[in-house]
């Protein structure tokens, strides 16, 4: 079943801005689902009309088969939003606020008590239950909103920047508790400008630029396009200018340190019998991690360079 | 959305309107009284024993229902355009609107809070009065049916005053400069009889007018213009600004992108 379907999606704002040129999207259960896209692409506004906060101009959506126009309240049932941006009263507990959402979609009380203290634990918020929201820290803020989305248990969890401004540590044990969440069951949409994040957490993925889908794949199929690889080789002795080797791209981060392009066709023992030749010292080597963000913005510079 | 599940959005909405003012009290309770006992001091204590009898009641008497009135005007108007302008503000309105209730819900909402607001100040006023004067009522149902209204009327205002109101000077504008010159202007402290005639004639266009004297007659059974007219009037706004506010939020104005 189709947990998210979108047909021909348009949004020109009243300034004359078209921000959505007519997007389809279909987004499966189960799955965890990025959507990436510069700023300005359009990501916030689909998420925005996905979640009734903004009006569309044109085109259709439903979510698990409940059309957002004919059926809004089943549909709105099913979906948990976790903004941009901190939308929570300031002067309000973080108690009263996961209890509120929860009243908002008709938990009754007790109901409702038990969910906020499974995920105010689970997103380690139970200790301050009691805190006003506008003392806690930006990273517990996120946290926040992150259980406020959930205490309804949408089927359709959609993140938009989650992780935006939070430190390492924070951002990594969130990345465990998503992935938790979409074992179990809840089908997930991300947007994220960490394409790391993307890169680790989903398994299909949709970029999207100037309003229109540029690409929509599997994570594992869009990786593959890629056509090199990129090492990152640290030196046990000094080089003073990158060296030459066969099919190989290279740059000098620091005298100790080269970044090694490689195309995916060509061996790496090649490469080694030629650092081997040239009488560099490698201390170690390492992937360079950042795959999707070469992808990301070769399809969006392809994209300038068509509309160009 | 059944009907329970609407229920309890409700009661959800309601609990959070309610302590949201309760939980500001100094703010919001305090002030009427104090200002509303300043009134009855210097109106109907010191200046009103100069002025005499006024429809066969004392000055004090007679401007009693008015200050109630304001009051419950006042509280009812700012209670809801304050809590929703600032939920608007805070953007924690999108809690409101990602979730399936619906929109007469909302309405009925943040209606029900400024109603409570504006019924729980007059009580507070009213008790104040009794320190200064003997509060009679000459009819109970007119009396809570033009409150009721009259409250309900000023939290419509105060929502279509929060769902166009785009910065904070947006929401004191139409409070200071109609709302109160208009309750001023309308009957408080004074019967139109002693205007001279052209001017009885414009205040008969001001609306606050017939909510003061339909309350007035609730309370004292005098009233400078006819009680059944003017609740009538009352009830028809009530519903015309329901149904202007719902086509508001439906539409998603000042909302919704």
């Amino acid at each position: 079943m189709k947990a998210l379907q979108i047909q021909g999606l348009k949004k020109t704002y009243g300034s004359g801005l078209q921000a959505l040129r007519g997007i389809d999207l279909d987004v499966e259960e189960g799955d965890f689902f990025a959507l990436l896209g510069p700023n300005g692409a359009g990501k916030s506004t689909t998420i925005g009309i996905i979640t009734s906060l903004v009006r569309k101009t044109a085109g259709r959506i439903s979510v698990f088969g409940h059309d957002l126009d004919s059926d809004i309240a089943a549909a709105k049932a099913c979906i948990g939003i976790v903004p941009q941006e901190i939308n929570f009263s300031q002067f309000e507990t973080c108690m009263e606020i996961v209890l509120n959402q929860a009243g908002y979609y008709g938990i009754p009380r007790r109901l409702a008590e038990q969910r906020a203290e499974k995920y105010l634990d689970q997103l380690g918020l139970w200790d301050k239950r009691h805190t006003r929201s506008r003392t806690l820290s930006g990273g517990l803020k996120r946290r926040l909103m992150i259980a406020r989305a959930l205490v309804h248990e949408p089927r359709l969890l959609i993140l938009d920047e989650p992780t935006a401004g939070v430190d390492v540590e924070l951002r990594r044990s969130m990345w465990s508790f998503l992935s938790g969440l979409n074992l179990n069951g809840t089908t997930i949409v991300l947007t994220t400008h960490y394409l790391e994040e993307a890169e680790n957490l989903c398994k299909n993925i949709a970029i999207i630029n100037h309003g229109v889908i540029i690409e929509n794949t599997s994570m594992k199929k869009l990786l593959g396009k890629l056509n090199t690889e990129t090492l990152i080789l640290d030196l046990n002795s000094k080089l003073e200018y990158p060296p030459e080797f066969t099919d190989c791209q290279t740059r000098l981060i620091d005298p100790y340190c080269l970044e090694v392009e490689i195309k995916k066709t060509a061996g790496l023992n090649t490469l080694f019998k030629e650092i081997e030749q040239l009488g560099i010292q490698v201390h170690s080597m390492r992937n360079k991690s950042n795959r999707l963000e070469e992808l990301f913005m070769s399809l969006v510079d392809n994209k300038k360079q068509a509309v160009a | 959305m059944n009907f329970q599940k609407q229920c309890i959005a409700y009661q959800t909405m309601v609990v959070k309107e309610v302590g949201r003012f309760m939980r500001i009290w100094v703010q919001t309770l305090v002030p009427p009284a104090i200002s509303m006992t300043l009134y009855f001091v210097i109106f109907g204590n010191l200046i009103g024993s100069r002025i005499g009898e006024m429809g066969g009641f004392t000055y004090m008497q007679y401007i009693a229902p008015g200050i109630i009135m304001m009051s419950i005007i006042n509280n009812a108007y700012s209670n809801v355009v304050s809590s929703f302008f600032g939920a608007k503000f805070q953007k924690h309105i999108e809690e409101m609107l990602v979730s399936p209730i619906p929109n007469h819900l909302i309405l009925a909402g943040y209606i029900t809070g400024g109603v409570t607001r504006g019924l729980l100040v007059g009580l507070i006023v009213s008790i104040v009065a009794l320190f200064f004067t003997e509060l009679q009522v000459y009819s109970y149902t007119l009396m809570f049916g033009v409150v009721l209204f009259t409250s309900i009327l000023f939290s419509l205002g105060g929502m279509i005053n929060g769902i166009f109101a785009k910065k904070f000077d947006d929401i004191s504008i139409i409070p200071t400069f109609i709302l109160t010159p208009l309750t001023y202007l309308g009957g408080v402290f004074y019967s139109i009889d002693l205007l001279p005639e052209f001017w009885q004639k414009v205040s008969l266009f001001n609306p606050i007018l017939y909510m003061v004297n339909a309350f007035r007659y609730g309370m004292l059974g005098v009233s400078d213009i006819n009680v059944g007219y003017a609740f009538s009037m009352i009830c028809l706004f009530t519903v015309a600004l329901s149904v202007f506010c719902l086509f508001l939020l439906n539409r998603g104005t000042g909302i919704k992108q």
